[in-house]
């Protein structure tokens, strides 16, 4: 369907209620709509003109509220953002998870940290702000609330007992973490059980919320730059491209060529580096020693590469809204990739090693399945749900930084199970060196930076991160600063469907199904 | 099976010379700025550190770099650059008087590692999962992990310590065996970094734990992590990096 027919359906079924509006520069279709209609405009979103759930972006206003329902369609299609606002007094919004289930997370997060309320959404509350350890009540993402004012905690409970759902004859629950395992991230899981499968499992996150979307509000460009490379560093790059590209979509500036390239260089390094790494995990999860020691001397090898490049391991401290801080010699970049397609070339071959060892094969084929509906539902992103069989890319869908001037494929697999994940990182892999070479030889002379008018408005920079499809919506204020920060991460998306792959399999098998989701507690918590 | 004994027996060594011999490879250190005496342009590169890591004393540029967040504005996209070492002994000794929690002779060729979470971003984490990797091979040097309290005698943290994760964290202390030390692992370990100053963590964790051991960077490099794990057994003597003037603990709860 195109635009034209569409802004037709909309205006003619909806007759005053609803009216659509459209931003070239940015590609975005706009209907704002009444409370009373968000659910059933929100359904034809999905349902009929098949739009994808991004997220869900609160804004305070000075005297109202506004919800932005974001959705993006495949190539062409563009974006679609929904938006509904009321007065700040009536902070009642009908939910809309009946037909976007991908949304209920993020009416759960608006919940717990605005205090807006969704009616209809099935289970509300302790979610971000755990009730064991904040005071009922506490809105810390409202206008009023300081950011920087220490906080009165509850007392930790030391009653507190794990919720149980299946009530069974010897039934019991398994908690593990936030503090499990070797060198993992903080994150607490429930395992229900009655013996030797896991028919229940929840995770339970934000242990580690750092508040960033709050921290940001009042500080500078320059300052939540920092925030944004920092809160979820092994993907760095990726989400500090996604908040410059945001500045500088409302200043309206244009990033120089070489800088355009080098981005893209860099994001893809990155992406290599950071499969290399996930790969290592897998390995890691399965017990395998000398493939885990092999991906990790590859990931080593990828960090020295990118730190002998750019300074940095993880790539802190390259971008700036406008292009790059820093120029890197042409010749350092086509050096870096001959390591880097050394490194690949020996990547491959560990492929071709594990897929003859049948040991390995047991315990990674056909466990954590996640259906092409489930992928689709929970509108997963990432390699996640390209190896469920959903072709989504945001390098596709949405070009962004140059990425239409190069030529690659996205690779799907339509099994879901962890073997199709893990296949799935490997040939992203491939297309990121194809896209590393491509870029090093495009790169010409040239400036790399061109300083960006910052003033007031609002964008949505999205990036295909190395996790998946992230969005950071920005607004500056007349100051220059910013108002609102939201960031939509890939794990947070991922995370919401984890649970349904850990059930149904053996208790061995939740550290391998883990491992092959990739998944960032960092990027999640934010 | 056969193909991966091959494999591994073709691969090699690949472990660093380090701790014996220095490790000199590219891309090992993210490095830090080295201050010292600094012309006109002083004030200027004082005011683009966006972490305040940067001061004057005495006519010379001081560094903190319990604050250092390596954004490199000091040496990017200025006409007069910071000088900027890329050394990586950087563990210097914590706020908590020395020897009073020290561990005896018994660990010094054996310790078991307790990695926690308290809020990082993934970057420092992952540097720590470097250290078991063959490049750095920590086990050769007596340093296991272990996901166990009871059996830890480092606490290895890592990330500012957020409110929820303060709990978790004492607790785990608590469950320790003495003696038993506390290395703070990354700036935002040591100062909070670009998250000080908020609602929802502590700024490091000394508001939090007494540390014995501080590793600057962000993220340290795995021998930063590494030169650490020595200090706090006794094996290095700790860097002089950590300025030790102008910190103070919040005194904590032992």
């Amino acid at each position: 369907m195109n635009r034209t027919e569409l802004q037709e359906q909309i205006e003619s079924r909806w007759l005053g209620q609803a009216q659509y509006g459209f931003d070239a520069q940015t590609a975005t279709i706009e209907v704002r709509c009444t409370r009373t209609l968000l659910v059933e405009v929100c359904r034809r979103v999905v349902e009929e003109w098949d739009f994808s759930f991004a997220g869900l972006i609160v804004e305070e206003g000075a005297s109202e509220w506004q919800l932005r329902y974001a959705f993006y369609g495949e190539r062409g299609a563009g974006w679609m953002h929904v938006l509904v606002s009321a007065p700040l007094a009536q902070n009642v919004f009908p939910s809309v998870v009946e037909w976007v289930h991908a949304a209920d997370w993020h009416e759960r997060e608006a919940e717990d940290l605005f205090g807006v309320r969704f009616e209809g959404h099935p289970h509300l509350g302790d979610f971000v702000l755990h009730d064991d350890a904040w005071q009922e009540g506490v809105e810390p993402m409202r206008r009023g609330f300081d950011a920087q004012a220490a906080m009165r905690h509850r007392r930790p409970d030391t009653d507190w007992r794990p919720r149980r759902i299946v009530q069974e004859p010897g039934a019991f629950v398994m908690p593990i973490g936030p503090i499990f395992s070797g060198v993992t991230e903080s994150v607490h899981f429930l395992l229900e059980t009655v013996g030797e499968d896991v028919i229940r499992s929840s995770t339970r996150l934000f242990y580690k919320w750092r508040a960033v979307e709050k921290l940001a509000e009042g500080k500078t460009v320059d300052e939540v730059l920092l925030l944004a490379e920092r809160f979820a560093a092994t993907t760095a790059f990726a989400h500090g491209l996604a908040f410059s590209q945001a500045v500088e979509s409302i200043g309206g500036a244009e990033v120089p060529a070489r800088a355009r390239v080098l981005r893209v260089y860099l994001a893809e390094l990155e992406r290599l580096r950071q499969h290399a790494g996930a790969i290592q995990e897998i390995c890691e999860s399965t017990a395998l020693v000398v493939a885990t020691s092999q991906a990790g001397i590859l990931e080593e090898e990828l960090l020295r590469v990118s730190g002998e490049l750019t300074g940095h391991r993880y790539l802190f401290g390259l971008l700036a809204p406008g292009g790059l801080l820093c120029d890197l010699p042409t010749e350092a970049c086509r050096r870096a990739l001959s390591r880097s397609q050394d490194i690949l070339r020996r990547l491959n071959e560990l492929e071709r090693q594990l897929s003859i060892s049948s040991s390995f094969l047991d315990r990674i084929e056909e466990v954590g399945h996640i259906s092409a509906a489930t992928a689709k539902a929970y509108s997963l992103v990432g390699p996640v749900a390209r190896a469920s069989g959903l072709a989504r890319d945001v390098r596709r869908t949405r070009p962004y930084g140059g990425y239409e001037a190069f030529s690659f494929d996205v690779p799907t697999e339509t099994e879901g199970d962890g073997y199709a994940r893990l296949r799935v990182l490997f040939a992203e892999a491939r297309q990121s060196a194809r896209i590393m070479e491509q870029a090093a030889a495009a790169l010409k002379e040239g400036d790399v930076c061109r300083p960006v008018h910052v003033r007031a408005g609002a964008a949505l920079g999205s990036v295909e991160a190395p996790r998946g499809a992230t969005f950071h919506w920005v607004r500056l204020d007349e100051g220059g600063r910013i108002a609102r920060y939201r960031v939509i991460t890939p794990s947070f998306a991922n995370w919401h469907s984890f649970h349904l792959a850990a059930e149904k399999f053996a208790f061995q098998d939740f550290p391998i199904i883990l491992s092959t989701f990739d998944l960032s507690v960092a990027e999640n918590d934010r | 099976m056969s193909q991966w004994v091959i494999k591994g027996i073709r691969t090699g060594i690949k472990t660093t010379a380090y701790p014996r011999g220095a490790e000199n490879a590219a891309g090992i250190t993210p490095g830090l700025p080295r201050g010292g005496s600094f012309g006109t342009g002083a004030a200027a590169l004082i005011e683009r550190c966006l972490t305040h890591a940067l001061d004057r004393t005495d006519g010379e540029i001081s560094v903190n770099s319990r604050r250092c967040v390596h954004c490199y504005r000091c040496v990017r996209g200025v006409e007069q650059p910071l000088n900027w070492e890329t050394t990586y002994e950087w563990a210097g000794a914590g706020g908590v008087p020395p020897l009073t929690n020290e561990l005896g002779r018994p660990f010094r060729r054996s310790i078991h590692v307790l990695v926690v979470d308290a809020g990082d971003c993934g970057a420092c984490l992952n540097e720590v999962k470097q250290l078991n990797n063959p490049y750095y091979n920590m086990h050769r040097l007596g340093f296991f992990i272990t996901p166990t309290p009871r059996h830890a005698d480092v606490l290895l943290v890592v990330g500012p310590v957020t409110d929820q994760m303060r709990f978790a964290l004492k607790k785990v202390y608590d469950a320790m065996p003495t003696p038993k030390r506390v290395v703070a692992v990354g700036a935002c370990a040591l100062s909070g970094g670009v998250f000080a100053k908020s609602f929802v963590c502590a700024n490091g964790v000394a508001d939090v734990l007494p540390v014995d051991v501080e590793v600057p960077g962000n993220p340290p490099p795995p021998l930063a992590i590494l030169h650490g794990l020595l200090v706090a057994v006794g094996r290095k003597p700790p860097s002089q990096t950590p300025a030790p003037a102008g910190h103070a603990p919040a005194a904590a709860a032992r």
